[in-house]
């Protein structure tokens, strides 16, 4: 068989040789891995030189997913463009949305009033945990523990009630805008707030009554994958990933936000460097997540959830019947929208996974002239081919899963 | 034992029936979805699997990693235009009898996304039998259209070698 020939394997697998001879006296072979695979989570595609069974050379193929997310903001007023970042990231709805959000609000000078900073908080807290638990029930589910998926989405189910309680949707929320938020929570949703906050705690227990010290995911995940702090800081790392290794990263706490300042809670982080360094780092943030969220809820301030701005918000309802200048301001906004000061500004969250950036420019007018997100999956994908070098085979899975990219945010 | 005897106890015993129906409900009740997620679709096609909805109650939870065991495919998700042709090859790979369902607004009709990037439905490469509107669908959307599909397959019956 000649080198370019390739011999079809498995659906997704392809093999092909290079012709090179490998440390063990056979050949390298290259294998092509994805885009669909049931362990790459998403459309990711890796071409995977090996040599037996060891790693050599892992290069992502990225794009399979490619939406012109960024593209079509450009064709959308300002207000519009929320409903298209809530599906970027789609495991983080509302922090893509807060990290539009306060780009937008930085640019006009404004500043959401305190009861709007208070949920955005708490939905924020809210998605880090639902985007912690698909992870941990993913990842469980690759390396054998499959009773982990029941588990988390289990949990996952109640975070979904609540966002559909306050906002009535269930994923794609669109619930934090620029100038505020959608609705003020409704006293359910308080309810159902308090009564998670309560049990929590004892789930996660759960979880790690699982797997912490369970044999076969501790012999899986220690010592694989490992990313030095040097490492994590050049491939520009971010999130678990970085916290992962040793460095406490977090943009809550070193460029806060949302009056993250005021609230008390430990940046996790692990000196382990490897793959179950990374799980105890997110399984940590969900119990820092819960206190949050406790002292959200305790301390929520009164008042509107709203600038009080009509050239940027709509008026109330009731006031459309009385008022000919509500009307007038309805008219204007959803016709043609706000527009927002030139200029320029980025403006970075944390997000379940990283630094989740948004960059927008505006030339006056009632579109973006463009938006960047700055995504962390994508630079976290950076790292795979340092994690996974000299590995086996069979542990690229447990890396792809550490990394937690979301196919949805590299691509865009 | 008389005969009347005989056809009074066999009565009680024995379903009479057509190979079609038989092989429509057989089929019906154990269709294998291929497991193919693509966007947060995918997402609530997970949720649907968990303990909550558990769609094993209709006979759907063997999610097939090989699109050669699979009998359904969920198109659950945006469908990229670099993705297209790789969706076309696993749907070919899956043997006869096959059924698609094309899971959200973003797969039936490319959703909020008008543009160069996303295939505008994902009909227009592979013959879809159920779409299920919402983005993303509930759990229970979807096993609304496993219902409906179900039903089709057991009035299909025997198919027409093809
Ligand atoms: S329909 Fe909505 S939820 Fe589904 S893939 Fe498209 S954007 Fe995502």
């Amino acid at each position: 068989m000649s080198s370019t020939e390739s011999m079809a394997g498995t659906e997704g697998v392809t093999i092909s040789r290079t012709g090179q001879q490998g440390a063990f006296g056979g050949e390298l072979l290259t294998v092509n891995f994805g885009p669909h695979h049931p362990s790459t989570h998403g459309v990711l595609r890796l071409i995977v030189d090996l040599d037996g069974e060891q790693i050599k050379r892992l290069k992502p193929v990225i794009g399979y997913l490619h939406t012109g997310i960024e593209k079509q903001m450009e064709a959308l007023r300002w207000q519009q463009g929320v409903v298209v970042t809530d599906r970027h990231d789609y495991l983080s709805p509302p922090i893509n949305n807060l990290a539009y959000a306060l780009a937008v609000e930085r640019l006009m000078g404004v500043e959401a009033p305190p009861r709007a900073q208070a949920l955005r908080v708490i939905m924020s807290e809210l998605t880090r945990l639902s985007s912690h638990l698909v992870w941990l029930g993913t990842s469980g589910l690759e390396l054998g523990a499959m009773s982990m998926l029941m588990y988390c989405f289990r949990e996952r189910e109640t975070i979904l009630d609540m966002n559909e309680e306050i906002s009535g949707f269930r994923m794609h929320t669109s619930y934090i805008r620029p100038g505020g938020v959608m609705a003020d929570a409704t006293p359910r949703f308080l309810d159902m707030l308090a009564s998670f906050v309560k049990e929590m705690p004892g789930h996660v227990d759960e979880y790690e009554d699982l797997l912490t010290m369970n044999p076969i995911w501790r012999a899986r995940t220690i010592g694989i994958g490992r990313l030095s702090p040097e490492d994590a800081k050049v491939l520009g790392a971010s999130g678990p990933m970085i916290r992962g290794s040793g460095i406490a990263w977090d943009l809550r706490k070193t460029m806060p936000y949302s009056g993250y300042e005021s609230y008390d809670f430990e940046v996790a982080t692990s000196d382990a460097c490897d793959c179950y360094g990374r799980y105890l780092v997110r399984i940590k943030e969900m119990r820092e997540a819960v206190k949050i969220l406790d002292q959200a809820l305790q301390r929520l301030p009164d008042g509107p959830v709203n600038v009080d701005d009509r050239k940027m918000l709509p008026p109330p309802r009731e006031e459309l019947e009385t008022s000919m200048e509500a009307v007038i301001h309805h008219f204007k906004l959803f016709t043609e929208g706000y527009s927002v000061p030139a200029g320029d500004v980025y403006v970075a969250v944390e997000s379940g996974r990283g630094e989740n950036g948004c960059y927008i420019v505006s030339d006056g007018t009632h579109k973006p002239r463009r938006v960047k997100f700055r995504s962390a999956s994508f630079v976290n994908l950076q790292a795979l081919e340092r994690m996974a070098l000299n590995h086996m085979i069979a542990d690229m899975i447990a890396i792809i899963g550490t990394a937690d990219t979301v196919l949805g945010d590299v691509d865009r | 034992m008389g005969i009347e005897d005989l056809a009074e106890s066999l009565g009680q015993n024995v379903l009479t029936t057509t190979l079609g129906k038989v092989i429509g409900w057989g089929r019906g009740n154990s269709v294998w979805p291929a497991q193919f997620g693509l966007a947060c679709c995918a997402i609530e096609m997970i949720a649907t699997a968990t303990a909550g909805v558990d769609i094993a109650r209709f006979g759907s939870e063997a999610m097939r990693a090989s699109p050669r065991q699979a009998d359904l495919m969920i198109v659950s998700g945006r469908v990229s235009q670099k993705m297209a042709p790789i969706l076309r090859t696993v749907y070919d790979q899956m043997p006869e009898p096959k059924w698609v369902i094309s899971m959200g607004a973003c797969a039936s009709t490319g959703g909020v996304f008008n543009n160069y990037a996303l295939l505008q439905g994902v009909d227009k490469i592979v013959p879809v039998d159920v779409y299920i509107p919402g983005c993303p669908p509930r759990p229970e959307d979807l096993l609304n259209a496993l219902m409906i599909l179900q039903e089709r397959i057991k009035a299909q019956g025997i198919l027409p070698r093809q």
